[in-house]
């Protein structure tokens, strides 16, 4: 076992060797190096063959059109050109759009543009399960509304929203639906012939492809329209301009085709090794909350919060893994997290947040190894504050008076 | 967290971990901080009837640097007067351990808890 660990899958995930070697038959001379759009030699004929097929092993995971697959940078860029898009698209019909306080940042920063371009927005509160209540959704739907964003797999709880009701309930409505499905594609089953979705966001490298490529899938029947945000040559039936980069899109394609054929085999590995955290975790330490819901949830993430131990002393205690505290994203600020706000916790409990994301490659001597060190550093650090102590002593800390400075 | 290799050390073998016993009259207990805030640290001393600090022990929660500027309180306020201890500076601290700017507030807080448990001394002493 080789230290530090790595349990920051929803970080994002290490290349899989496969993936890596079909990539690399994409870059050299004697490689598919051609521009896909280049219709006169047999280079770009390769080329174009190579992104075909990754088209279609992307298409293939939720049961997709090759032709709704829409290819960008990554799910950021996603969920920028779905919004943006759809949202000028439609706002002759309305300008009101809805998402919830708990979507990634790509989603509310792009709301926020939005609403500098004169938009109205509504940022949903969540329940203290991080579950939208879907009662409250359709109470916040208007006639002017025109496109609701929810996120599948909540990046830092790891909780599953209800996206076919969702996807009903706009439908009925005549609203767009977007769902940024950056930490669900390949980890949750996805059938988009079943589900009412309208655009939906993919990212390559949490799901062992590479940086730098995603996509949107744009939904053909009934056919959904968005502007373009990036112009240029036409590429991508005028939706996302820019030569296609040939291997990053033969990664994500391996990537997606590869967590399809082993989708109930990671599943299976990865929930094994979920309940082996949570119980060792869990069982015999005091004070420790399970952030989200284990009902509704994705195997490979669980976030947790230990009372009475600070966040960034807890995170230099357990150097030895590799995992992330406070606001995923955004781990260099210590701020308690927005999401963990979301769901009502209080500071300290939200600071003191830890995010374990396992994955494909983790191992059973991995988690043993990270149960161990969470109850030592806990122990550790809780023998070391005065809050632990005054817990123990029965003192409520609401009641104490604090000289705040 | 870019941390120097003194902190570092501080946090992974913190000195005078631990509490005194509050009733004994020569301890004095100095709490700063609020947990809202992220930090807070108890400092206790024993003081000898020359005034001098025999012992020194503490319970931080809070980020590195705030466990690292209490645990080197304790080791610079033993063996000092009452008088001695009350002249150590945060800037002293900050200096010592070399904290990112970002970090001040943390030997501020430890400069804080000298003078509190100091205060609570003389005011057991009074009654």
């Amino acid at each position: 076992m080789k230290l530090p660990i790595y349990l920051d899958y929803a970080a994002t995930t290490p290349v899989d060797e496969r993936v890596a070697k079909e990539m690399m038959q994409c870059l050299t001379m004697d490689g598919k190096f051609g521009n896909p759009a280049s219709r006169s030699h047999r280079f770009g004929w390769q080329a174009e063959e190579a992104v075909d097929q990754a088209r279609t092993d992307i298409a293939d995971l939720v049961n997709a059109d090759p032709r709704e697959i829409v290819f960008t940078s990554g799910a950021t860029e996603s969920n920028n050109l779905a919004i943006k898009g759809a949202a000028q698209f439609y706002k002759k019909k309305g300008k009101h759009v809805i998402t919830a306080k708990t979507e990634h940042k790509a989603v509310i920063d792009t709301c926020r543009e939005l609403e500098r371009q004169g938009f109205e927005v509504t940022y949903m509160d969540v329940e203290e399960n991080g579950l939208l209540d879907l009662q409250k959704l359709a109470d916040t739907m208007r006639d002017d509304t025109v496109l609701v964003s929810i996120m599948h797999v909540n990046n830092e709880l790891g909780v599953i929203q209800d996206i076919a009701t969702i996807g009903e309930m706009c439908r009925e409505r005549k609203i767009m639906f977007h769902v940024d499905a950056a930490q669900s594609a390949g980890k949750v089953f996805i059938d988009v012939q079943q589900l009412k979705v309208d655009f939906m966001s993919f990212s390559a490298h949490k799901a062992y492809g590479p940086k730098g490529v995603g996509a949107l899938y744009v939904r053909r029947k009934p056919r959904a329209r968005l502007e373009a945000q990036m112009h240029g040559g036409g590429h991508e039936r005028g939706m996302r301009s820019g030569t296609l980069a040939t291997h990053q899109l033969v990664g994500m394609g391996t990537a997606f085709r590869i967590a399809k054929e082993d989708f109930e085999k990671d599943f299976a590995h990865i929930s094994a090794l979920r309940k082996r955290l949570i119980d060792g975790i869990m069982a015999d330490m005091d004070e420790v909350y399970f952030n989200g819901t284990q009902d509704q949830s994705v195997p490979g993430i669980v976030n947790i919060s230990f009372n009475f131990v600070e966040g960034e002393s807890l995170l230099m205690a357990v150097k030895d893994i590799a995992v992330s505290s406070g606001s995923a994203c955004t781990s260099a600020s210590l701020e308690p997290s927005y999401v963990l706000r979301a769901l009502g916790r209080n500071d300290e409990l939200a600071h003191s947040s830890i995010r374990f994301s396992i994955g494909r490659f983790t191992t059973e001597e991995e988690i043993d190894y990270t149960v161990e060190l969470m109850k030592n550093s806990i122990g550790r650090l809780r023998e070391m504050s005065p809050l632990w102590e005054m817990h123990q002593e029965g003192i409520d800390l609401d009641s104490v008076e604090w000289a705040h400075h | 967290m870019a941390y120097s290799d003194k902190v570092i050390d501080h946090v992974e073998n913190p000195r005078n971990v631990g509490a005194l016993d509050k009733n004994d009259p020569s301890v004095a207990t100095g709490m700063v901080g609020a947990p809202a805030c992220g930090d807070v640290m108890k400092l206790q001393i024993k003081v000898s009837s020359e005034g001098v600090i025999e012992d020194a022990k503490f319970k931080t929660y809070g980020c590195g640097s705030a466990i690292a500027s209490s645990s080197l309180v304790t080791e610079w306020v033993k063996g000092k007067t009452l008088d001695e201890a009350a002249t150590i500076k945060n800037t002293d601290i900050s200096a010592e351990l070399e904290l990112p700017p970002v970090k001040i507030h943390c030997s501020i807080l430890a400069e804080d808890a000298i003078q509190a448990a100091i205060a609570d001394y003389k005011s057991k002493q009074a009654k």
